[in-house]
Formats: structure tokens, C-alpha cells, sequence
């Protein structure tokens, strides 16, 4: 098979330059690459473009990224309870594009099926709508969005093999196997990485072949942004 | 007049047997609490999980288990996980029968705004755009008017948009109210001791009245 293991997460974002477009896994703080981005934010990359569906809260995730001003401009469906990240919106620090979270998901989704884009209905007759194609199908208006071009892919799995086969736990898994089919490099960070033939083919969620590198992560602190619970 | 709980409990009596719901953040997540017996009703996440259950137990809390308001849930029997893609493809492919969420504002022709006030406030659409671009049955729960005390059911909205034409109903703490397929606020229910009166002066769009306006049942 071929090799994807890199030792830890300083080796498998090290080619991610100034400028790059990423893509982050992750639904708020849950399966987010935390390894991933603690090392993008140690070896000092800057002037990012982010696809994520969220930016972090303040002090953890892509907020992190946000704090240090590595973010030239995000992309996501939602950015609230973030409180640096609104400041730089407003005051037109941060370029920001706030797009449908359905039209995040199937824009990645695109990209890993190698289609050029899609139609959706969510934003007609919005401000999302201003400047995109529209066609009528079926006597409904539709938008016409394209397929996401990202540099690298970031992605949080449950558990992976050294062939780069991923299983996401629950809903840890949102938009993590829509990214990595979605990247030109997809680095997979796992918290729990085993050798080929370990996992069963029928529970695999992302074939291997859309992985190009892999690493065990450590230390996840896997923070819950609203601990809600039940007497 | 309604409280929050009350709005929840209203729109319960909506839900029906044998259906997939989908509920915002807010008012709307109350109202699986209300559920009236003997309606079985499957909730969907959008964040990708079918069969959302109560909020766990204390030593039960799972991180990787979250709803689209990033509370820690339970998964019921039965349950299914899935990816962002698939969860609004069963949106779009209108398998979801009913959805709840709140709004800033509603016009009397069912346009909803409630994802961003332009200078002040941006959060962003999330999932509310495609819901309800493609939802069957829209319910909105809200306050009828905003804390300025400004009318919220308005001609015409005065934030940007997240949908046009989509909103069926709407449920405050004054009344239940219709949009007529022609435009207009048709009102069906008073809230518990509430005047035609005080719906009239907290609605600033057209209200449709017609006949004897029965109070609530909750």
C-alpha cells in the first residue's frame, strides 16, 4: 500500500505555506482538528484562507488562528459565540464569506466527486444569491455553486489505519469526509491509529485513497462548548 | 401572554404522529419537552444525527455528541449519524416533515430574516437557509416584537433575508398567526388574556381578522 504515516503534526503541516487555502473539519469544537491546528499556529503560517463551518470560540480551534491575525479570510456557515473573530468582521480586518451550511457541505462534496459544482435553493432571493446563476428546475429557482478549491484538507477521525482509512465517531464526523475527499492534500489526524486490516471495509467512511498523510494526534481536549445535561 | 415555555407548548400541539422534525436553536428545542403522548416524532440534527435524545446524564456527557445549538445530547435507539452533505441532502429531498425555529423578523408574504443585522450582529445563516428553503411546513416561534418593542411581523422585512415565501406559521406570545397565501397575517388564536386590541398594535404588517378569534388551548 502506499505510505501515509508521518510521525506527528508538525511533519504533516510543514508544507502548508503562507497563503494557503484549508480546508478545517469540525462542527463548533466537535472533530476538530485540534493537533493540526496547534501546529499550524507553532511553525507561524499566515494570511490563511479557512473553509470551516465555524471559527472556533476565543481561546480554542481556528479562534486560536483568528487571535494571532492568521486568517485573511474565512469561509463558514456560522461564527457566533466568537467574540475576536466579530470584532475583526466589523471592523474589516477579517474577509469573510457566510455561506449556507448545506451549500458548505455539498460545495465539498462537489470538489471530492470531481463535479464543478451544484444547484441549490438555500439563499434565493438573499444576499447569498447576488452574482450567482440561477436556473428554474421543476418551476423552482435554484443557485448555481461551485466546487471548493482548496490547497490541504484538515481532518479529525475516530480511528485510521496506516493506509489512511478513517471511521468517524458520531457527531464528530460532520463535514470531516466531505473535506478530505475535498482537498488536493488531505492530512487526517486520528486518535486512534492501527495497522491495515484491522478495521472491517464495510465500516470504513472514507477510503484511503483520499488520505495523503496520517498521524496518531495527542493530548485531545475535545472541549464542549455548551455542556448541557439531564437530572 | 405566553412565555417562552408556553410558545413551546403551543407549538407542540403542531407536531404530528409518525414524523421527522427538525428544530432551531431557542424556543424551538423546547417543544420536544411538550410533546403530547402518544406522538412519535423523530428529531434530525442538521449537524448530522437522527433520533436526537434528552440531554445526557451528567457521566453520560460524550463530546462527540452534539446538537446544531453545540449542546451535549444523547443519541435514542434507533438512532443514525451521518455527514453534513447527507443530512442536508434529507433536507433538500423534503424528507423532513416540519421545521421549527426562531426569526428577527417575518413579513406578511412568509419572508424570514434571522441570520444577520448589517453593522451590528453576524453570526451567520448555519443550517437556516436550506431549511427553509426546502422544508414541507414551516412553524416560526418568536417574540411579536423586538426588545425596542418593534413589531416583528412586519409588511416587509427590514433585515437581509435568509428565505423568501417559506414561512407557514407563527406562534408568539400574543397569538398563532397564518400567512395568507395572498399576503397578510391571518389571525387564528389569542394567547391566553390577550385582546385582539394588543395583536393589533404589536403587529406592524396586515392583520387579517375574520369571525371570533378563540383563545389558546394549551
Amino acid at each position: 500500500m502506499i505510505y501515509k504515516l508521518v510521525t506527528d503534526a508538525a511533519t504533516a503541516v510543514a508544507d502548508i505555506t503562507d497563503g494557503s487555502t484549508i480546508m478545517l473539519g469540525g462542527f463548533g469544537l466537535c472533530g476538530i482538528p485540534e493537533n493540526c491546528i496547534q501546529a499550524i499556529l507553532e511553525k507561524g503560517t499566515t494570511n490563511l484562507t479557512c473553509i470551516s463551518n465555524n471559527a472556533g470560540v476565543d481561546d480554542f480551534g481556528i479562534g486560536l488562528l483568528l487571535q494571532q491575525k492568521r486568517v485573511k479570510k474565512m469561509i463558514s456557515s456560522y461564527v457566533g459565540e466568537n467574540e475576536e473573530f466579530e470584532r475583526q468582521l466589523l471592523s474589516g480586518e477579517l474577509e469573510v464569506e457566510l455561506i449556507p451550511q448545506g451549500t458548505l457541505a455539498f460545495r465539498c462534496m462537489a470538489a471530492g466527486y470531481g463535479m464543478p459544482a451544484i444547484f441549490t435553493p438555500a439563499g434565493v432571493g438573499t444576499e447569498v444569491a447576488i452574482g450567482k446563476e440561477s436556473r428554474i428546475f421543476d418551476g423552482k429557482e435554484y443557485l448555481l455553486e461551485t466546487a471548493f478549491n482548496a490547497d490541504f484538507a484538515i481532518v479529525k477521525a475516530w480511528k485510521g489505519d496506516t493506509d489512511g482509512n478513517l471511521i468517524f465517531k458520531s457527531t464528530a464526523r460532520n463535514f470531516n469526509p466531505l473535506m478530505a475527499m475535498a482537498g488536493k492534500i488531505t492530512i487526517a489526524e486520528v486518535e486512534e491509529l492501527v495497522e491495515p486490516g484491522i478495521l472491517d471495509p464495510d465500516q470504513i467512511h472514507t477510503p484511503g485513497i483520499y488520505v495523503h498523510r496520517i498521524f496518531e494526534g495527542k493530548n485531545y481536549e475535545k472541549r464542549i462548548e455548551k455542556r448541557t445535561t439531564s437530572k | 401572554m405566553l412565555d417562552k415555555e408556553g410558545i413551546a407548548k403551543r407549538i407542540a400541539k403542531e407536531v404530528k404522529n409518525n414524523t421527522y422534525v427538525n428544530l432551531g436553536i431557542g424556543i424551538p428545542t423546547l417543544v420536544a419537552n411538550y410533546l403530547h403522548e402518544g406522538i412519535n416524532v423523530c428529531f434530525q440534527s442538521e449537524n448530522g444525527l437522527l433520533g436526537v435524545g434528552p440531554f445526557p446524564k451528567e457521566y453520560a456527557v460524550d463530546p462527540d455528541v452534539i446538537n446544531a445549538g453545540k449542546q451535549t445530547i444523547t443519541a435514542l435507539p434507533g438512532a443514525s449519524s451521518f455527514d453534513s452533505a447527507m443530512s442536508f441532502g434529507m433536507i433538500h429531498s423534503k424528507k423532513i416533515d416540519l421545521t421549527i425555529l426562531g426569526a428577527m423578523e417575518v413579513s406578511e408574504n412568509g419572508d424570514i430574516a434571522n441570520w444577520k443585522i448589517p453593522g451590528k450582529m453576524v453570526k451567520g445563516m448555519g443550517g437556516a437557509m436550506d431549511l427553509v428553503a426546502s422544508a414541507k411546513h414551516i412553524i416560526v416561534a418568536m417574540q411579536h416584537v423586538n426588545k425596542a418593542g418593534e413589531s416583528k411581523l412586519l409588511a416587509k422585512c427590514d433585515l437581509p433575508l435568509t428565505g423568501k415565501n417559506c414561512v407557514k406559521r407563527i406562534v408568539t406570545e400574543l397569538a398563532v398567526i397564518d400567512i395568507a397565501p395572498e399576503g397578510g397575517f391571518i389571525l387564528i388564536e389569542r394567547a391566553p388574556g390577550v385582546s385582539i386590541e394588543e395583536i393589533k398594535n404589536a403587529t406592524a404588517g396586515k392583520l387579517l381578522i375574520s369571525g371570533d378569534i378563540p383563545e389558546m388551548a394549551l
